[in-house]
């Protein structure tokens, strides 16, 4: 099997977020930029799943600016195979980023499409869903557990409820929850490996795909501010507020 | 044109978010019809025909729509979505599976987790675990939204009388099938909709722990959550997860125990409305949002606490 893992360049998950002062979105300079967590994992798995004999190979795509290729840089020092580029300027809509998939899909030929069920910037979990749709191949979301077999996968997916299990035919996507597993870190010698893997760089205009906006970000703002609270000394004092001043119990 | 909501419930009741996707659905457009794909689900198109701002309800009735498979409701409302401006849903794992996939295929840039209508087509949406907020208008034609259901009242249940017409259903996806899912089940109140959430971290120390919790969510009618540090260590199962990759909370009172308040954590509790802190670290990040912090060691805090609610007798059901 192949298996295609797409990963995206966000800021890092402890980084404070600061709206700009003019309301055009967050800052982005000078902060520290890393792999979205739940790509980590959709990588983690596709090389678990390699290790085992089941996969021969892995190719880890992003989308973005040149600095993106970092996290492509990343999933080749950790088992991926080999990587893939497509470069765009601005930054683009779920939809668009699965039309540009789907061309890459088409080309690369895939058994399995992992990604991370949700990014942890625009929040929109939708990549994966929408790149089923549009190759028509069944959806396994929010994986916590992945069991390969022949031409299909077991999935256990986190919903609401608790868990649910599905099966799905091969080929699928897969998008991954921070439970699927533990990413692993790359080793030196294997940081070192992966720079002479290879990078295949495409413009996101040569696909023929249309990846213009269709949402207008109107403006980004601070959410509104608690108030701050006060600390209380004693139990006993804690349950007199509940009761008295917040009227809660 | 009109709102086409698709309702979440168990084919024999309505899932809750349903009431609050109604309440933003309708603000969107008051022409509001909503879309039951079920199996014998008879009693959900009947309640949800009772809503008073459900203007129709269209029922599919068929064996595929037993379970939530995307592949399988996608097809059925595809077929109906020609006659709507809006598809919505709530925004929790039954909508966010679902609602990427119609949006796909209507070539729509989805709107996700709105929490406030602006206009027809402009929402507010958090970006950013909710560290930010953003206003975004849609220029799609159709669009397709998903609603973030603590951030809407739910819709008044009784007094309506929709029309109800049965609709055939689409083919159906072979590449899926539903194995099982394993419910937890549970006395106590669901924690999406729960007035007093209890939530315990990696403070708790073990599982066992956790019984220090549930006492005093006995005691208070209260949900049970906690941090995903908790979920990830096993003190936990997974349904109880509250933050930006597990549940969104807005509870009157909330009472982290043992939270250090990870941001990722903080997303999805900091709308409550009141919340209370329980740390040893009186340098933890939830005692910036709480309303009321302890400063103590939470092995004497909560039996202290649990005595302290036992004294008093007005402990509301």
């Amino acid at each position: 099997m192949k298996i295609l893992v797409a990963v995206k360049r966000v800021i890092d998950y402890n980084v404070q977020i600061r709206v700009k002062e003019d309301g055009s979105g967050v800052v982005t300079d000078n902060v520290k930029m890393s792999t979205n967590p739940p790509d980590d994992n959709a990588i983690e798995e596709a090389v678990k799943i390699k290790e085992a004999g089941k996969a021969k190979e892995i190719v880890a795509i992003t989308i973005g600016e040149e600095k993106a290729q970092e996290t492509v840089r990343k999933a080749l020092a950790v088992g991926a195979d080999r990587g893939i580029h497509v470069k765009v300027n601005n930054v683009i809509e779920p939809l668009a980023v699965s039309k540009i998939l789907k061309k890459i899909v088409e080309k690369e030929n895939p058994d399995l499409v992992f990604m991370g069920k949700q990014a942890i910037d625009d929040d929109c979990n939708q990549t994966g869903q929408m790149l089923a749709a549009l190759l028509n191949w069944p959806q396994a979301t929010f994986a916590s557990k992945i069991e390969v077999k022949d031409n299909a996968l077991e999935v256990t997916r986190e919903i609401d409820e608790g868990l649910e299990t599905i099966e799905v035919n091969v080929p699928a996507i897969v998008t991954c929850d921070l439970r699927l597993n533990e990413p692993r870190y790359a080793s030196l010698p294997n940081i070192m490996k992966a720079k002479k893997k290879p990078i295949e760089q495409i413009n996101a205009s040569d696909l023929g795909v249309d990846i213009n906006p269709r949402i207008e970000q109107i403006k980004v703002e601070e959410p509104p501010k608690r108030k701050a609270g006060i600390k209380v000394a004693s139990v006993e004092e804690l349950v007199q507020k509940l009761k008295n001043e917040a009227k809660v119990i | 044109m009109s709102v086409l909501l698709i309702a979440e419930h168990n084919n024999k009741e309505v899932r809750p978010f349903t009431y609050n996707a109604i309440t933003a659905a309708s603000q969107i457009n008051e022409d509001l019809h909503v879309l039951v794909l079920g199996h014998q689900a008879d009693e959900v198109a009947k309640s949800l025909s009772e809503v008073p701002s459900v203007k129709k309800v269209i029922h599919v009735d068929n064996e595929i729509y037993e379970n939530y498979i995307a592949e399988n409701y996608t097809s059925a409302i595809i077929k109906h979505a020609e006659n709507y401006s809006h598809i919505v849903s709530s925004a929790n794992t039954f909508g966010k599976n679902l609602m990427p996939r119609i949006a796909a295929l209507l070539d729509t840039s989805q709107v996700s987790d709105i929490i406030k209508v602006i206009s027809e087509d402009t929402f507010l949406r958090p970006i950013y675990a909710g560290n930010a907020f953003a206003t975004v208008k849609s220029n799609d034609k159709k669009k397709c939204v998903t609603i973030r259901p603590t951030s809407f009242d739910p819709a008044d249940k009784s007094g309506g009388s929709a029309e109800i017409t049965n609709s055939d259903p689409a083919e159906a996806s072979s590449s899926t099938k539903f194995l099982k899912k394993e419910e937890v089940k549970s006395d106590r109140p669901e924690l999406g909709t729960a007035r007093i959430v209890i939530s315990g971290g990696r403070g708790m120390q073990n599982g066992e722990n956790f019984k220090l919790i549930s006492d005093i969510a006995d005691k208070l009618n209260a949900a049970i959550g906690a941090s995903r540090a908790a979920v990830d260590a096993g003190y936990i199962t997974n349904d109880h997860q509250v933050g930006q990759t597990g549940k969104v909370v807005v509870p009157d009172l909330y009472i982290a125990v043992g939270i250090s308040g990870a941001i990722q954590h903080l997303a999805g509790m900091k709308e409550s409305k009141v919340i209370v802190a329980i740390n040893k670290d009186g340098e933890a990040p939830i005692f910036s949002v709480a309303d009321y912090g302890l400063e103590a060691d939470l092995f004497e805090a909560l039996p202290q606490f649990l005595s302290e609610l036992n004294k008093l007798n007005t402990i509301q059901k």
